[in-house]
């Protein structure tokens, strides 16, 4: 069973749907029986970082989230819920995530050309980083994912498994340990998102990359 | 570096997909849940799912069958038709739509792109703006292109991008339907002016429009087109084997 964290962050129908589509048993829930239960869990998220950490906080889910992922338990943020896993985020002023990577969150179009479109949004090629990630064990260096983001998690570069070209060497991917993060939407890339997800639910508690 | 897009467009009235030439004389083509597993399967980088339905009926049936997609279809959705309010982008968007078009809407309540992006970010909202010259002027149409709304179109677009919409969908009403390429100088307008996606529609009639149009307007995201894509007259693995051999960026699979 995976657990997807429903803390009122975004709309979860797709990142659901994507899951049942690859055979998972899914649930979606803030209950920390049921989280603890799970699997893998996965923090998802869109919207703005500062709203998503206190709402986090508020329900008590960061330091229950950070004790299971540091126990093992396979965790993966998408998105912001990717962003969230850094120590601090940079989104309109200056704002504490869970640390469970170490880096922080900063604007994309502070480092590229300012030409370029923000957010970045669209198909872009991953670049894989060193030895492929086991959550990219089914798809190829090059593949297309799809992005939709301002901000871009940096000073990260021990836990770098993945990049893409948009103007500077945007982190894609990330992985500590049992822990895994997505600047892209894996729900929304097609067969190859769809396989990262895949191998994913296949990790199991006390998984050490 | 990002991969231009090609997206079909599906026009769905009372649960079925149709198109029409120049908005008129509107065809069956067949069923939208089925089309779009088939583009998703074969290469499509996005869907755009356009309501033309008046009916409150209509709008429910389409909200299922937009529901019923989502399920099964896992590359980006874009709906548009009958945005009016907040309460159509919570409808769509709880659906599984990832981005909402407002065409008419927006120029009856110029607010609501700006409350939407304020709600659901800027990405989330496109504006889709009818265009046809009138004495040598871009003007924006509304209600399916059939009212000039006297508005010039470059201030317009500005204007709703700066309200926080996130990418423009730029049908001209010129070209559309007549399958003799996209609008390039209409195109090029809005690109020197906006600095977001833009989106052409409206013309593509082959392959080579394509290849024409992002080679001549390289600040020009993604491609739109129906009917050419509904009855097989352009391929979109063949149209994507030809931007690969004109050296255009594209997702292949």
């Amino acid at each position: 069973m995976v657990a997807i964290i429903d803390y009122g962050v975004g709309n979860l129908f797709s990142l659901k749907s994507s899951l049942k589509a690859i055979g998972a048993d899914v649930i979606v829930t803030a209950d920390k029986e049921e989280l603890k239960n799970a699997d893998q869990i996965i923090l998802p998220g869109v919207g703005a970082f500062e709203d998503a950490a206190r709402k986090l906080r508020e329900s008590g889910l960061d330091k229950f989230i950070k004790e299971l992922a540091n126990n093992g338990k396979p965790l993966m943020g998408i998105c912001l819920g990717m962003q969230l896993l850094f120590d601090k985020s940079y989104e309109y002023g200056e704002h504490k995530g869970l640390s469970l990577i170490k880096g922080e969150v900063v604007p994309i179009k502070d480092d590229v050309d300012e030409s370029l479109k923000i957010p970045h949004i669209g198909w872009n090629a991953l670049k894989f980083i060193g030895e492929p990630s086991p959550i990219f064990s089914n798809i190829e260096d090059g593949d297309c994912v799809y992005f939709v983001h301002s901000y871009y998690a940096k000073n990260c570069e021990n836990s770098v498994i993945a990049t893409t070209e948009y103007g500077a060497e945007l982190t894609a991917a990330v992985a500590n340990k049992n822990v895994f993060g997505c600047q892209f939407h894996p729900e929304k890339s097609g067969k190859v998102g769809l396989s990262i997800l895949k191998a994913f639910v296949n990790l199991k508690e006390g998984f050490l990359c | 570096m990002i991969t231009k897009r090609i997206i079909p467009c599906l026009d769905v009235k009372d649960g079925r997909v149709v198109k029409g030439v120049n908005f008129e004389g509107l065809n069956d083509v067949s069923s939208p849940i089925s089309l779009a597993k088939y583009y998703s399967e074969c290469g499509a980088d996005e869907l755009v799912f356009y309501d033309i339905t008046a009916s409150s009926d209509g709008r429910k049936l389409f909200t299922d069958i937009l529901c019923e997609t989502a399920k099964s279809v896992f590359i980006p959705l874009t709906v548009g038709g009958g945005i009016n309010t907040l309460d159509d982008f919570d409808r769509v968007l709880k659906c599984g739509a990832d981005k909402v078009s407002v065409n008419s809407g927006a120029i009856r309540n110029p607010d609501l792109i700006y409350e939407a992006a304020k709600l659901y970010g800027d990405q989330c909202v496109v504006i889709s703006a009818d265009v046809k010259r009138v004495d040598g002027v871009f003007r924006v149409f509304a209600k399916g292109g059939r009212e000039n709304t006297g508005m010039e179109a470059i201030e317009w677009i500005k204007r709703c991008v700066g309200n926080g919409a996130g990418e423009v969908v730029l049908n001209s009403i010129d070209t559309d339907g007549v399958k003799k390429g996209f609008d390039l100088e209409m195109l090029e307008a809005v690109c020197n002016a906006v600095n977001v996606p833009v989106i052409a529609s409206g013309g593509a009639g082959k392959i080579e429009d394509f290849i024409t149009l992002f080679h001549t307007l390289p600040k020009v995201d993604a491609g739109l087109a129906a009917s050419i894509f509904h009855f097989g007259e352009v391929k979109i693995s063949d149209l994507k084997a030809e931007m690969v051999k004109a050296n255009i960026n594209t997702r292949i699979k």
